[in-house]
Order: structure tokens, then C-alpha cells, then sequence
């Protein structure tokens, strides 16, 4: 199948595009997309409401000077595509009207990676592995009192072609299997989450992998009930590899962002080439790991998903770029543009964010810090990219005692400011893996990786209510 | 009957025979404008229509629902989704509590939630007032040195909900909204602060309020220190209470509650917190932002005491949680917008006004600390545990005035312990956007992690 054959033809594209340009604007991009996404849960042992939700449409937008004008549309006929257009360009007033011609590439289609595609798989199936997952959380002990099990898939085909002619078509699937635990002990409730998503279809999904998330979110909810308040004030925090990410994420990765950078609303800006951070940090963002959650074959501006080497060594090498902020640059995009959905105007998005492995030995490095926390798991975070005050949220973790790993602590958040933290830095080791998350800004979300190897700071605040 | 009302009730048309059907459609046209640097630096208006449909199968043990969403109107999308929502019924397990609102007797009240300004006031007024926004906030004060973004948005949306089981309702809101963000600046030193208005039409917006929140919460921040870990009393302004209630609110769902997911749960009657805590729901108080006639099932709202005193009341149900709990809806169904499925939960929060201004709080506390923002909230705070633990900014109270601004700070306490150790409720009720209004608060007990 001709993916775009499906959404616009290309001489429709084209029309829209002069369409689009003929008011004397200096850039247009039509964004078309087809959307099908499934969802299901398992609560309380029982299947709910299974959902389906299919969402067409297409944004225009068209930048005159310093101003886009962004409109979009469910009609996806040739006339509410030149609507959408004419009320997109209605924001550069020369007024001159008609239509200036531009010149589009051949397309280029990235065909999606899934090898089974969401869609052709029996709904049946997907509930054999719900009800799999919570069989085996309860199993694993009596005082798991609720499994929640929540499944979903999308399967996002767009087309995106611009006035410098870029035309592409891409096929994004992505699967979603999160296990939620709730253990009722003496001192109430406590929660444990196992989340697994990829972009990738059903063939991600093994019920050996099930089984473990289902067994690792009931032992996080397990072990903490008798978890006791974490302490407050500065500690080494040592955060075990994976989700130890999002401190990247939020300690630097949004004000590497060059939307933040430009306005200067990032602590980050005028600093490339300074060094930001501890010489063992060397940090990428991503888009071309493949089937990482945030993983992208083109961007949603038509960008093929790139690497970027963002801080090398501790040294700022460069922000991340979206069409509109690298050509007021005079540079490239890295193919970090994305937007929720049509509907939505692209932004500078992360997609995958790491930190490169050290070299120390995880274990060793737990050995070797007398007193602190160990984060085996954190659960999102928040920051001020202005200030560089960045929060994450603890949601399994542990006292360190003498180089040991013992009591497990209640939820808290740790709070720092981005270059500071940067530069506590102090061991990194080998064993390296990813988390998948779910990114806000300005009400968009979209799927984002992160990742490191266990990693120590030698202090941060830690939010808990012990002394 | 309203032209969306009927369209909907067409579709009813459309249920097989064993079936019930629910329809919900809405539309709505939308206006953003952002201004930076005295231009427009976005522009965006766009028009359009939803459609969520759900089925329900009866069978021996109970029903099966399944749903399907679609972001138009159109012929096809709307039989792709009744297809969908059919097959969707079919995986569901069979649940003698799963059942669609009926009419209960309860009639809706008269709202007055829709102003036509919205859609008569023209593009150019509304692009002026973001840029005037900007202008105000760039010359209110001069340690502003950057305006991130200042914002203009309106909307007007009607919707309609109609089921086989004889629900009826129709909606028509508007709301205008103007936000910004300033960042002011000593030295090496930034701050920020963010200002907003709200009301149902341009013309109710206040841009002075807007724009004088945030220089103030900008400029006040700066020099900012991190305060040394201490244990007291925490104020809370009208912003960050009204985040608390709406985490407290999501406990007394009546889905959480049988579902064994609060911490609320088996405790009706007991006294839960102080006795200067008296809680609401009240999406009938026209006042309040978040207010409807009806809930997302069709539903009349209704006033609901949540917190009597201290005493807990009652918890909040839509249909099918009332029907597990073994008690009736309390007109509280929530859905997030028109793909999600109903489930209970408050929707118009507001806890009696206490008698003190904000200052007098402040005198009466003595010492402690002013919360104005946190950050981290879906991160460090538990519905289900009650931990909680959030970074915030805000002012040292010494000596019963604000004293030196404070950052990457958390404080922290448990949900439970914090609704026992309120000391003070403000009289200053702000109409925030959202689902929660609020005023000033002061909690004890609460440890302030830093230094």
C-alpha cells in the first residue's frame, strides 16, 4: 500500500502549499495525519471498556516574518484543506492574494518497523496478556489488594510536505503495557508501577516480559510497605540505570531546548563550548534509536530522527532545533520538531535523552557511599527552565548504610538546581538502560525516552520528612 | 431542541436491538494567540467536532460496554466508531454494576455559561490584548527582562449527550483566557512568575490583575535562597491550595474509593481533618468556573458536602461507582474530553471561606512559609498513599510578614495528616480555571527540606 495515496494526493499538497505561500508568506507546511489508536484496562480482575478512537485531519501553517499562522482541520477534501490554508495565511497582511508555486521532492516514505501491526491482532489476545499480568501480580503475594493493567497502541500515519519541498510520509506504531499494584499492609496503602512501551508493534509484547513487569510492580508496592519516611535535606543519591534519565531530562534536557534557548528562558543559554557539567557526562539526544520509545524515522517537520551530541565531556556542544528556531539561526534542524497532533503547532522536542555509560561498576559504587539514597525507580519530574530548579519524583527507594543497600523509603521528590546537579556528578558505571515516559510542555505530549547507567550525585535535597 | 441535540438523538436510531447506545458530540471553535516581542508570534483558530459513542450488550451476568472516539463528524468516521464500539463491547467482562445514567428525578439547574462576545469580538481586539499584555508586563517593572510568552485564548463549545436510557442533556459554555509569564532579573539571578485572568468573554479579562501577579511573583522572587530544613506551619496561596483540594478531591472519588484506592476509604463519619474544613462540590454555584448543568453522563449537578466540619460526608459517584457502592450517582461524572470514559469525580470544588484575610494569617502564623508555586506534583504527591512531597518557591513568614523568598525547597507531609493539621482558612476565595477554587490555607506540621 501507498502510504500517502491514503491521506492527500500530491498535486492536492501542491496546490495547497501555493495556496498557502500566495500572501507573501516566507514558509508553509501542511501536516496531514491519521491517527487509530486502541486502549484497554483490566481493574478489579474484570476487562473494561475496551475504546478505539480514530482522529484525521490536517494543521496548516504558514510563517510570515516573526508570525505563524496555524489552522487545522478534520476535512481532508481539497476545499477544507485550502480553508484551513486561507485562514492559516490570514495572518500576513499584504493581502496580495493568489498563489506562488512551489516545488516538492519526490516523496520520501518511511514504512513503519512494526512487524505486527497492532490492528491485526485478535483483541482476544491482547486481554490473554492483561489477565496473565494481574494472575501473576496476585499471585506473587496476598497483600496485593489491586492490580490495575493498562494497554494501548497507535498506529500514526502522516504526510508532511513544506514550501522548501520537503514531502515525506512516515508510519509510527507504537504498543503500551503498564502494570499497576497497590499492597494494603499495617500502615496503609502502597503503590508499585512497571511501565513497558516501545515503538514497535505487538511483537514487543512476550508474556515473559508481562510477567516481569506484573512481578516488579507488585514487589515495588511489597517492599514498600514497610518503607519509612525518606529523609530531608542534602544526601549522595545514587539512581540505579533507566529511569535515572529523567534526571537528564529535567536537570537539562528542556532548557537545551532551542525554543527556551532563544527567548533566553534557559539557564542554558550563550553557554555552548562552556563547560555545564561534571567531565563524566556526556549526553545525546537520540530519535534514531530504533524501537526506543521515542524513537522517530522523520521528525513531524519531514527531519530524519538524528543523534545529538548535546554535552560532551561536560562541555556544551549544542541545543536541540526545530525548523522554525534553526532557520532564524541560519542552520539545520537536528529533527527534534514534534507536535502532539495535528491539531497542534511542532515545538523543539527531546526524543530520546541519555546519558553515554562510565566506566565504575554499579556495585562499587553503592559499596563505596557510606550513607545515602539509591533510586531504583523514579516516576517524572518537572522544571523551570528559566531558574534550572528541577524536581523528580522517587517512587522506589532505598536508604544506602554503609555502603549497603537497606530500608526502602516512602515516595518523595529530589530537588536541585540543573548546572549544579550537573556537576555533582561523580561516578557513572557500565550498565546502561532506557525508560519510556511521557512528556508534557505548553499542554503537548508526546513519547520520549530516557536513559543512563546507575550514576551517583554527590548531594542533592532530598524531599521526605525524616531528619 | 437544539440542532446538536437532535443529530445526536438520530444516531440513537442506530442501536440494535439487546443494545444501549450513548452519544456524546461536541463542537467547538478555538482562538490562541501568542505575543512576543510586540508581534504576533502565533496565531491559531480552528474549528471542530467530536464524536464519542458507546455500547452496551446486557448478558447473564451483567453488561459489557465498549467505546470508540472520532475527531469528526462525517458520515464514515461515525459508522467506523458505532462499528467499533460494537466489537469493543463484545471483550468487555460482564458486570452486573456496569449500567448508562438513567433520569433521576434531579432537575438541571439554569446556567448562563455561553457569552456571545467570544464569537463578536474580532480577531484584531483579541491579538491587541496579548500584545498589550506583553507591553505591560515588559514595562510594569524594570528588573522584567523577558516576557516568555504572553497568551490569548477563547473557545465556545456546545455538546450534547443523549443515551437509549432516555439522558438528554446539551451544553454551552464560552471562557476566555489571558496568561503570562515574566522573567525578572538581578544580577546573574532569574526568576519567574506567571499572571492570568479568566472569565467566559474577552471583555471579562483583566489584564492588569494578569500582569501584575506576574511581575510581583517574578520580582519578589529574586534573590531567593535555599532556607535551612525546618518543621511548621505552611501557608498556602489561593493558587497552590486549590492544587491540595484537587488532590484530595481525587480521593474522595467514589471510583477510588471502591476500587480500595483511597486512603479515604471505609471512613465515612470519622472526623478526617480539621473542623475549620468544610468541602463542596458545587458545579451548580455559577461563580464557579468549572460550572455545569450537567455531568458527563447527562446528569443534573447537584451540591454535594463532601467535609462537614472535619467530619467526612459523603464521596462523589457517577453511575456505575454508585451502582458498586450500592448508592445512587451524585451527578459526578467526569470524562477526559470526549474519547474517555465517564468515572467519578469532583467537579466544581470550593471549601467554606474561613473569617481572616490573607495578612492576618500571615500575623497569626507568625513564623513559617509562604508557598506560591510547586513543581513536581504528579511526581512526589500519592492519591492513593497520601505521601506527599513537592518542590516549591515562595517567602519566609517571619514575624507575622512575608520576610526573604526561598527556592529548591520541597515540603512534605501525608495528604491525611495535612487535611487534620489545617489552622487557617482564608476568606480571599479566588474563581480559579480549573475545578477548584480556593483561598488562602495554613497547615502545621509540614517539613521543609533545604539547607
Amino acid at each position: 500500500m501507498n502510504m500517502s495515496d491514503t491521506l492527500v494526493a500530491r498535486d492536492v499538497v501542491q496546490r495547497v502549499l501555493n495556496e498557502s505561500m500566495g500572501r507573501g508568506a516566507h514558509f508553509a507546511e501542511v501536516f496531514v495525519e491519521d491517527r487509530a489508536n486502541a486502549s484497554a484496562s483490566l481493574d478489579q480482575r474484570r476487562i473494561q471498556e475496551l475504546s478505539s478512537a480514530r482522529a484525521r485531519g490536517a494543521g496548516v501553517r504558514v510563517v510570515v516574518g516573526e508570525t505563524t499562522g496555524f489552522a487545522h482541520t478534520a476535512d481532508l477534501s481539497e476545499s477544507g484543506l485550502l480553508t484551513a490554508a486561507r485562514a492559516a495565511a490570514a495572518v500576513a497582511r499584504e493581502g496580495r492574494g493568489g498563489v506562488r508555486e512551489v516545488d516538492l521532492e519526490n516523496l520520501r516514505e518511511y514504512p513503519s518497523r512494526a512487524q505486527v501491526s497492532p490492528s491485526s491482532v485478535e483483541k482476544s489476545a491482547k486481554i490473554e496478556l492483561m489477565m496473565r499480568a494481574d494472575e501473576v501480580a496476585r499471585s506473587r503475594d496476598d497483600a496485593i489488594s489491586q492490580v490495575q493493567v493498562g494497554m494501548s497502541d497507535s498506529t500514526r500515519r502522516f504526510l508532511v510536505a513544506n514550501s522548501e519541498g520537503i514531502f515525506a510520509a512516515d508510519e509510527q506504531v507504537r504498543t503500551r503495557f503498564a502494570v499497576s499494584c497497590v499492597a494494603n499492609g499495617d500502615g496503609g496503602m502502597q503503590t508499585g508501577y512497571r511501565p513497558l512501551a516501545a515503538t514497535r508493534g505487538f511483537e514487543f509484547l512476550s508474556i515473559d516480559s508481562i510477567e516481569e513487569a506484573a512481578l516488579g510492580a507488585a514487589q515495588q508496592a511489597l517492599t514498600k510497605l514497610s518503607a519509612r519516611p525518606a529523609p530531608s535535606g542534602d544526601l549522595p543519591v545514587v539512581l540505579a540505570g533507566g529511569s535515572g534519565g529523567i534526571l537528564f531530562h529535567e536537570a537539562c534536557g528542556h532548557g537545551l531546548e532551542a525554543d527556551a534557548v532563544m527567548k533566553q528562558a534557559s539557564v542554558y543559554a550563550g553557554k555552548v563550548g562552556e563547560l555545564v557539567a561534571s567531565p563524566l557526562v556526556t549526553l545525546v539526544d537520540d530519535g534514531t534509536m530504533m524501537g526506543e520509545w521515542g524513537y522517530l524515522a522523520i521528525d513531524d517537520e519531514g527531519r530524519p530522527g538524528a543523534r545529538n551530541v548535546l554535552i560532551e565531556n561536560g562541555v556544551l556542544t549544542d541545543y536541540m532545533w526545530d525548523y522554525l528556531r534553526a532557520r532564524k539561526q541560519g542552520r539545520a534542524s537536528s529533527g527534534n520538531g514534534r507536535r502532539q497532533s495535528y491539531a497542534h503547532l511542532p515545538m523543539v522536542r527531546m526524543t530520546n535523552t541519555y546519558l553515554l555509560a562510565g566506566d565504575a561498576d554499579a556495585d562499587e559504587i553503592v559499596a563505596q557511599t557510606p550513607r545515602g539514597v539509591y533510586v531504583a525507580q523514579l516516576g517524572g519530574g518537572q522544571v523551570n527552565t528559566a531558574t534550572g530548579d528541577f524536581v523528580f519524583g522517587a517512587t522506589a527507594a532505598f536508604m544506602i548504610e554503609n555502603g549497603r543497600i537497606t530500608t526502602p523509603l516512602r515516595d518523595c521528590n529530589l530537588i536541585g538546581n540543573g548546572p549544579e546537579i550537573l556537576k555533582r556528578v561523580d561516578a557513572v558505571a557500565t550498565d546502561f538502560s532506557t525508560t519510556p515516559g511521557t512528556c508534557g510542555k505548553d499542554g503537548q505530549q508526546v513519547a520520549v525516552g530516557c536513559g543512563q547507567a546507575t550514576m551517583r550525585l554527590s548531594g542533592i535535597t532530598i524531599g521526605g520528612t525524616a531528619a | 431542541m437544539s440542532e446538536l441535540l437532535e443529530r445526536a438523538q438520530a444516531l440513537l436510531e442506530r442501536a440494535h436491538g439487546g443494545e444501549e447506545m450513548e452519544v456524546f458530540i461536541s463542537r467547538g471553535v478555538e482562538t490562541e494567540i501568542q505575543a512576543y516581542q510586540g508581534e504576533v508570534e502565533n496565531l491559531s483558530s480552528s474549528s471542530s467536532a467530536e464524536i464519542g459513542i458507546r455500547i452496551l450488550i446486557d448478558g447473564p451476568q451483567g453488561a459489557r460496554v465498549g467505546s470508540a472516539y472520532a475527531g469528526s463528524l462525517d458520515e464514515e468516521a461515525i459508522v467506523e466508531a458505532i462499528t467499533n464500539a460494537r466489537d469493543n463491547a463484545r471483550y468487555a467482562t460482564e458486570d452486573e454494576f456496569v449500567a448508562f445514567a438513567r433520569p433521576d428525578g434531579v432537575s438541571a439547574v439554569t446556567l448562563s455559561l455561553s457569552d456571545p462576545r467570544v464569537s463578536t469580538t474580532s480577531m484584531d481586539e483579541k491579538v491587541a490584548l496579548a500584545i498589550e499584555l506583553e507591553a505591560m508586563v515588559r514595562g510594569g517593572d524594570q528588573r522584567i527582562r523577558q516576557v516568555d510568552s504572553a497568551n490569548y485564548s477563547d473557545y465556545v463549545a456546545d455538546a450534547a449527550i443523549v443515551t437509549t436510557t432516555g439522558i438528554a442533556a446539551t451544553l454551552e459554555r464560552s471562557g476566555a483566557y489571558v496568561s503570562v509569564e515574566a522573567i525578572a532579573s538581578e544580577g546573574d539571578e532569574d526568576q519567574t512568575g506567571w499572571g492570568l485572568s479568566v472569565g467566559r468573554a474577552p471583555g471579562d479579562l483583566s489584564l492588569e490583575k494578569a500582569s501584575s501577579d506576574a511581575i510581583r511573583r517574578a520580582t519578589r522572587m529574586l534573590g531567593a535562597v535555599k532556607a535551612p530544613s525546618s518543621k511548621g506551619i505552611a501557608v498556602f496561596d489561593p493558587r497552590t491550595a486549590a492544587t491540595l483540594w484537587s488532590l484530595m478531591g481525587s480521593a474522595l472519588s467514589g471510583d477510588a474509593v471502591v476500587r480500595g484506592r483511597s486512603f479515604f476509604a471505609g471512613r465515612l463519619g470519622e472526623l478526617v481533618a480539621s473542623p475549620l474544613v468544610t468541602l463542596i462540590d458545587d458545579p451548580t454555584d455559577p461563580r464557579h468556573f468549572a460550572a455545569s448543568p450537567f455531568d458527563s453522563e447527562g446528569l443534573a449537578s447537584r451540591r454535594n458536602e463532601l467535609i462537614t466540619e472535619g467530619q467526612l460526608q459523603r464521596f462523589v459517584y457517577d453511575t456505575v461507582s454508585g451502582r458498586r457502592a450500592g448508592t445512587a450517582s451524585t451527578g459526578n461524572a467526569v470524562r477526559g474530553g470526549v474519547s474517555g470514559s465517564p468515572s467519578a469525580g469532583c467537579r466544581a470544588l470550593q471549601l467554606v471561606p474561613g473569617e481572616y484575610d490573607q495578612d492576618e494569617i500571615f500575623r497569626r502564623v507568625g513564623n513559617g512559609v509562604f508557598v506560591e508555586s510547586l513543581t513536581g506534583v504528579h511526581s512526589g504527591v500519592n492519591p492513593i498513599s497520601g505521601d506527599f512531597s513537592v518542590g516549591i518557591t515562595g517567602l519566609m513568614i517571619r514575624d507575622g510578614v512575608l520576610a526573604e523568598p526561598i527556592r529548591e525547597v520541597t515540603i512534605a507531609s501525608t495528604l491525611q495528616r495535612m487535611l487534620l493539621d489545617v489552622v487557617y482558612v482564608g476568606n480571599d476565595v479566588e474563581w480559579l480555571p480549573g475545578t477548584t477554587a480556593a483561598q488562602t490555607l495554613a497547615i502545621d506540621a509540614i517539613s521543609l527540606s533545604g539547607s
